[in-house]
C-alpha cells in the first residue's frame, strides 16, 4: 500500500528561477529564502518520497483564457516546462504517473468534481521551482502528478472547495494499490499583490494566519471568501488555495516539521512549510531510534 | 417566471482589481497577445514592429494607446491581466518592482523599501519543530 508521508508548501515567485540560474542563493537579498531549505531535504532524504502531487497555479504558459479550467489534472507521461516570456532557461520536469493520475482522476469524478484532464501539459514555474528547490542536483528522483487550480481568473473555486478537492485526492491516495512513497506540493503565496494601485500589499498578521493553521485546523482557511483572501492577502495571495487542497490530500492529522518565513523576495512575503503525517513521523522515529541503536 | 436575483456585490477593495469575467472579455485582446510573448520569435516580432504586432491582435484603441504609453494601469483598465502584462513587461525589461513603482506612482527606490517594511509587521514567534 502506498504511504503518503506529508507535504512541503512553498512559495515559487518566478525571481527564485532567476536566482537559481545566477547561483545567487548565498546573495544577502536570497540567503534567507535559500536558507529554509537544507531543513526540507533533510526531510526528504529520510522519508525519500516516489511521487509529487503537485498543487499549483498555471501562470499563462499551458493555459490561456480561450479555456481556463477551474481544476485541471495532468494525465501525461511526460511534462515539459518552456520559456515563459522572459527567456530563462527551462528547469527539467520528471516524469509522470499516467496510472496514478486516472485513479485520481475516477476518484474526483466519482466524488462529482468536474475536472479538466490534460494528457499533454506544460508546467510553469509554480511547479518546476518547487521541485528545483527540493532537488537542487537536477532533475527531481520522482513522478508527478500535476493538479492546476484556477487562481487568474474569477471566479475562482472557494478555499472550501479546494479543500475538499484535496480531500478527495487523500482518499484516491487511500485506495491507490501502488506501494509508492508519495509526498504533496502545495506552491504559491503568501501574501503579494503585483497589480493597481495597492501593488506591493502584504499582510503577515494573515500570513500567520494561515501558517498556524494549516497544520492543525486547515478548516479555518475556509472561512474567508475568495474576495475576502484577496482583501486580506493580495490579488496574488489567493495562491493559498494551492496550499488549502495540498493540506486537503494529507489526511486529518498532521505535523509541522519546519517552517520559514520572509519579507520580501520580490514582491511577495515568502514561506516554506513541511507538513509530516503520521505514518512518516513513525517511520522518521523509528529510523531515528535505529540510527541510535547503532551509534 | 423566477425573478431574476442580483447577485451580493462584494465591496471593492481599494486599489486592487479583480480580473473577472468582464475584464477578461475586454482584455482578450491584449491578454492574447502577451500570452504570445512565451515564443522568444514573437517578442522579437513585436520589437520589430510594435504596430504590426498589436493589428495582428486586434487590440483596441484603449489597449493600444496603452501599451504605447507603457502605462500598466492603463492596460488594466483596457483588461489586461498582470499575469499576462508581466510578458510584455518582460520585453521593456521591467520587474515586477518596477512595474509597482509605476502603478504605485513611487519611484522604485521608494516601492523596494516599502516591500522591505512590511517585515517589521511580522508577529514574533518561536519556529516550531515537532
Amino acid at each position: 500500500m502506498a504511504k503518503v508521508i506529508g507535504g512541503v508548501f512553498t512559495s515559487h515567485v518566478p525571481a527564485i528561477g532567476g536566482a537559481i540560474h545566477r547561483g545567487a542563493q548565498n546573495e544577502p537579498y536570497w540567503k534567507p529564502f535559500f536558507d529554509a531549505w537544507p531543513p526540507v531535504r533533510e526531510w526528504l532524504g529520510e522519508q525519500v518520497p516516489e511521487v509529487v502531487i503537485m498543487f499549483y497555479n498555471d501562470h499563462g504558459l499551458n493555459f490561456f483564457l480561450d479555456k481556463m479550467p477551474t481544476f485541471a489534472v495532468g494525465a501525461a507521461a511526460k511534462y515539459r516546462n518552456e520559456d515563459e516570456g522572459w527567456g530563462l532557461p527551462p528547469f527539467p520536469v520528471p516524469p509522470g504517473h499516467p496510472d496514478l493520475s486516472w485513479a485520481i482522476i475516477e476518484k474526483l469524478v466519482a466524488e462529482e468534481f468536474d475536472i479538466t484532464t490534460c494528457q499533454d501539459m506544460l508546467v510553469d514555474h509554480a511547479a518546476s521551482i518547487p521541485l528545483a528547490l527540493a532537488w537542487p542536483a537536477g532533475e527531481a528522483p520522482v513522478k508527478i502528478v500535476p493538479i492546476a487550480i484556477n487562481t487568474v481568473q474569477h471566479p475562482l473555486p472557494s478555499a472550501k472547495r479546494c479543500l475538499a478537492l484535496g480531500r478527495a485526492v487523500a482518499k484516491a491516495l487511500a485506495e491507490w494499490q501502488g506501494d509508492e512513497t508519495i509526498m504533496v506540493m502545495g506552491t504559491g503565496g503568501l501574501s503579494h499583490q503585483l497589480d493597481g494601485e495597492r501593488a506591493g500589499f502584504m499582510n503577515p498578521e494573515y500570513d500567520t494566519f494561515c501558517m498556524d493553521n494549516l497544520s492543525v485546523d486547515p478548516d479555518a482557511l475556509t472561512r474567508h471568501s475568495v474576495h475576502e483572501i484577496v482583501e486580506l492577502s493580495g490579488t496574488q495571495g489567493v495562491e493559498i488555495l494551492n496550499w488549502i487542497a495540498a493540506r486537503g490530500a494529507l489526511g486529518d492529522k498532521v505535523h509541522e516539521v519546519s517552517r520559514s518565513y520572509h519579507i520580501p523576495i520580490s514582491n511577495t512575503a515568502a514561506a516554506v512549510m513541511v507538513l509530516e503525517t503520521e505514518a512518516a513521523r513513525a517511520a522518521g522515529k523509528a529510523g531515528a531510534e535505529k540510527t541510535a541503536e547503532l551509534a | 417566471m423566477a425573478s431574476q436575483v442580483a447577485p451580493p456585490i462584494a465591496p471593492p477593495i481599494p486599489g486592487t482589481h479583480i480580473f473577472d469575467g468582464a475584464a477578461a472579455q475586454k482584455g482578450y485582446a491584449l491578454n492574447a497577445m502577451c500570452f504570445s510573448f512565451n515564443e522568444a520569435a514573437n517578442r522579437d516580432a513585436f520589437l520589430h514592429d510594435e504596430d504590426a504586432y498589436c493589428d495582428r491582435f486586434g487590440l483596441t484603441p484603449q489597449q493600444r494607446d496603452a501599451v504605447a504609453q507603457r502605462n500598466v494601469l492603463a492596460m488594466m483598465a483596457a483588461g489586461g491581466n498582470i499575469y499576462y502584462l508581466a510578458k510584455l513587461a518582460g520585453i521593456f525589461g521591467l520587474n515586477v518592482q518596477d512595474v509597482g513603482a509605476q502603478q504605485t506612482g513611487m519611484s522604485v527606490d521608494a516601492f523596494k523599501q516599502m516591500l522591505l517594511d512590511n517585515a517589521a509587521a511580522i508577529p514574533t514567534r518561536e519556529t516550531a519543530r515537532g
